[in-house]
């Protein structure tokens, strides 16, 4: 009846993860019931849940990204203090099985919840205002592709308390990750859940790929789009061309798992290196698919706060899209002690430092931009200032490991550990928290915190080389990654200093809902009331804070680089505010949360085997599908008097006329 | 998302064909589902190119069991092969039926369309349970398994646009030619010509490359 489900799945045995799970429920049970008590489902429904507004999306996707980067953490933190306790002998508290799941839980959640999520967002919430129109392609789309999101990462957090994860690692490799070596449900986890956040990050990639090349404001021709956006048309075009060799094979994963299939088996002729080949012909696309986004974020932050327009436009522009191309060329550079051979590990060393060159250019156009700048030291600009730094590091760290002699030694070392974390922390990380900051105040009508911005900055950015640069040198001294006790009594000092960076960074995440907190409660000495609060350069920066559902009251027109730049200081005025006569909005939705609703019903059941279960989840997914299809998507009209009225209350409108 | 508002002279907008198609503004409707549907064939044809792949490297690991050339009938794959690719003709037909508005024709190809549909997945099941109960399943080799998931993934695309179809009749007998409902046949019409592709790489690769 329930398949593989019995009281046995719940881990009454192991302390940690019982309470953690309970603390979920607790706090989950409380949220709702406050909820509940205040009355505020019938807002949280309408304005929220089923909103189909790609301002919320992107806001509902950010605040995902937070929520399991405190989740994420937890894992980093325990691991840390695993390793500062567990040398010479000692086993620490966290026993081998417990500490693979804790690392596989890391990682996962870190790429696909954390750092994907934050990027997916601020794309969302970004692009179509700056390129001046009124929503994405897709709006409803876009709503199934968020709940789709939050339902894998509903089901990575169900195995916290129900069942197990893998314990194989984030990328779960065959043998170990076939049923022979890994009987539970722990890799099962794991593939469902991934396979349908990939499905929503997959309709999200088409939606936002739709919206930049056929949806932007009249004028617009490509050479006049910032450059936000170029960075995430590369982004969204890798998304398509790199997720669905994910969903191939995590599918044939699954079937050998689940049918009994040969693909990655010891047995029966199945190939288990076909397997690495194909997970990083996605995960090396995946890491430009992170980045990419984060660059656009800091082109926006330089040339905001310097004042500049971005230095070299056309080559910025040129080297995101051969990154693009290249990221596609390089992925043996993650296997390198496969034993392809000199030839093949000699070619992809090369690729390697190739797409370095871009990347340097990017790097060189950002210093010539702040060259004869005049700096405004504002939070987002330092988290800039930050990745410029740390990131060079994480960039020439990396060319180091693409010298497949070099790679030999370092390979599953915690050099390779360091250096990871050192572009992700240091590019997509410090990317989305400057992104953060930076659209805050148009997203939500108020500023955050300036000082505790800088202080969280300051934690993250200490934190991190306290906590990763020890990393390098442990790795050099032959530290392995994903081990759980050491016998070298040396390397404990710099296990420990690696913790007080983690502590540090705590700090860093403990004052960012501090910030939250803060800018919330005196929100009122904070309003962003000209809508332009960092004197922008691009669309977004042209309409009130909060924008209207609606965006543009009247279709910009682009005549240039930075449009909006350029008008403000040519004129000193708005758009002419001949208003139209009524703006069409998509209605709302409630198909992305029941899609999702049933999608966390037929993962859960196939994780664990109730084929009645997922039968039944599968046939109400498809029926909620087809039903769907039959609907126009709904528009309801904002007459003008609407649009004026919502105008002037943000200072604007006739007068400016 | 409606288009755009059309953009009037008098504020000096991008109007006519001085300009380049990029600096028109938004696209119509139209044009953007077709595009977001192309975009959404591409991501799935990658799929089929790992799939393809996976076949290409275990295509000899076959652990002792029988290759194609022991397996596959020819003739029967030829007969399933001539019901897709004629059911793809059929499909065109219904497109330039609707695109005129006929009503009759446009029911009467569809239904052959759906027929031939119906046929090749009818032939290709019948073709994998024939293979399973010779004791030669996706569980007997790695190249059957990399076999059965290409042609078996390719059947469940067929089985889904079946499906979709059927879906797709009944909007036009209720709605009629309407705007949308052209959208979503055209869409659709992509995705049957589309799967017809695959299938002569199929074809191809996995039955005639069986030697």
């Amino acid at each position: 009846m329930l398949g593989r489900l019995n009281w046995s799945a719940i881990p009454f045995d192991q302390p940690i993860p019982l309470a953690a799970f309970g603390m979920i429920i607790v706090i989950g049970v409380a949220v709702l019931a406050l909820i509940t008590v205040k009355g505020w489902w019938p807002y949280l429904w309408r304005e929220w849940i089923t909103s189909v507004d790609h301002k919320r999306i992107g806001v509902m996707y950010v605040l995902l990204a937070f929520v399991m980067l405190l989740r994420g953490f937890v894992d980093a933190a325990m691991m840390r203090s695993q390793l500062a306790l567990a040398a010479n002998g000692a086993q620490g508290y966290l026993p081998p099985e417990h500490y693979d799941q804790i690392f596989s839980t890391h990682g996962t959640i870190m790429i696909f919840f954390v750092a994907m999520t934050f990027m997916v967002g601020l794309m969302n919430f970004a692009v179509p205002l700056q390129l001046g129109v009124r929503d994405v392609a897709f709006p409803v789309l876009n709503s199934v592709s968020f709940w789709l999101t939050a339902a894998g990462a509903l089901l990575i957090n169900i195995s916290l308390g129900v069942g197990e994860f893998a314990r194989t690692g984030w990328l779960a490799y065959p043998p170990l990750s076939e049923l022979a070596y890994s009987p539970g449900v722990g890799v099962d986890y794991y593939l469902w859940s991934l396979q349908i956040s990939g499905v929503g990050t997959l309709l999200s990639g088409i939606n936002l790929t739709t919206t930049i090349l056929k949806m932007r404001a009249p004028g617009m021709g490509y050479m006049r789009m910032p450059i936000f956006c170029w960075t995430a048309l590369a982004s969204n075009l890798l998304i398509i061309a790199a997720f669905p060799i994910l969903t191939a094979t995590f599918a044939m994963l699954l079937l050998d798992r689940t049918l009994g299939f040969h693909f990655f088996t010891n047995a029966a002729g199945g190939n288990a290196m076909m397997y690495i080949n194909l997970i990083w012909a996605w995960g090396h696309p995946e890491v430009y698919i992170l980045i990419l986004p984060a660059f656009g974020v800091f082109s926006e932050v330089i040339s905001t706060f310097t004042g500049k327009a971005i230095f070299s436009y056309r080559s910025m522009v040129i080297a995101t899209m051969a990154i693009c191309v290249l990221s596609f060329m390089v992925w043996l550079h993650h296997f390198f002690t496969m034993g392809a051979g000199a030839d093949v590990n000699g070619f992809f060393g090369i690729m390697t430092m190739i797409i370095a060159v871009p990347t340097g250019v990017k790097v060189f156009n950002w210093l010539f931009t702040l060259f004869r700048g005049r700096l405004r030291f504002e939070s987002p600009a330092y988290w800039a200032l930050g990745f410029m730094v740390t990131f060079t590091i994480g960039g020439m760290t990396g060319v180091l490991l693409a010298i497949p002699p070099a790679d030999f030694v370092l390979h599953n070392s915690l050099f390779l550990v360091a250096h990871f974390h050192n572009v992700i922390i240091g590019g997509v990380l410090f990317g989305g928290f400057a992104g953060y900051t930076f659209w805050f105040p148009k997203a939500f009508g108020f500023r955050l915190d300036e000082r505790l911005g800088k202080a969280i900055f300051w934690c993250w950015f200490v934190g991190f080389y306290l906590a990763f640069m020890p990393l390098y040198v442990l790795g050099l001294m032959g530290a392995t990654r994903r081990m759980q006790h050491y016998d070298e009594p040396g390397w404990q000092p710099l296990m420990i200093i690696a913790l007080i960076g983690a502590i540090i960074i705590l700090a860093g995440i403990v004052l960012t809902i501090v910030q939250l907190v803060v800018s919330i409660r005196t929100r009122e000495q904070r309003r962003d009331t000209t809508g332009d609060p960092w004197d922008g350069r691009t669309l977004e920066w042209s309409v009130p804070s909060p924008p209207p559902p609606w965006n543009f009251a009247v279709q910009p027109i682009v005549d240039g680089l930075d449009a909006w730049w350029a008008k403000k200081h040519q004129t000193g005025k708005a758009y002419a505010s001949d208003y139209p006569v009524a703006i069409p909005v998509p209605k709302n939705s409630s198909v992305g949360f029941f899609l999702a609703f049933f999608a966390v019903i037929l993962g859960f059941s196939l994780i664990w085997h109730i084929w009645w279960l997922a039968g039944i989840g599968f046939l109400a997914f498809a029926a909620i599908g087809i039903a769907q299809s039959w609907i126009d998507s709904e528009e309801d009209d904002v007459p003008s008097e609407a649009i004026i009225a919502y105008d002037r209350a943000h200072g604007r409108g006739e007068a400016q006329a | 998302m409606s288009d755009a508002k059309p953009v009037s002279e008098s504020e000096g907008l991008p109007v006519g064909n001085e300009f380049p198609i990029s600096m028109r503004g938004p696209a119509s409707v139209d044009i953007k589902v077709s595009f977001g549907f192309w975009l959404f064939l591409l991501s799935d044809i990658i799929v089929f190119a790992g799939l393809f792949a996976a076949y290409a490297v275990l295509v000899n690991r076959t652990a002792g069991g029988p290759d194609g050339k022991d397996l596959f009938d020819k003739t029967h794959v030829f007969i399933e092969t001539a019901c897709l690719l004629f059911s793809s003709f059929t499909c065109g037909m219904m497109s330039l039926a609707s695109e005129g508005q006929k009503r009759g024709e446009t029911y009467l190809w569809s239904l052959a369309t759906f027929a031939l549909g119906v046929g090749f997945v009818g032939l290709e099941v019948s073709e994998f349970l024939g293979m399973i109960d010779k004791g030669t399943g996706p569980d007997r080799s790695a190249f059957l398994s990399a076999f059965f998931a290409l042609v078996g993934m390719h059947g469940v695309h067929v089985t889904s646009g079946l499906v979709w179809f059927v879906s797709m009749m009944g909007q036009v007998t209720v709605f009629g030619f309407k705007p949308p409902v052209m959208r979503r046949l055209r869409c659709f019409s992509l995705f049957w010509h589309a799967l017809d592709i695959v299938w002569v790489g199929i074809f191809t690769i996995v039955y005639l490359g069986a030697r």
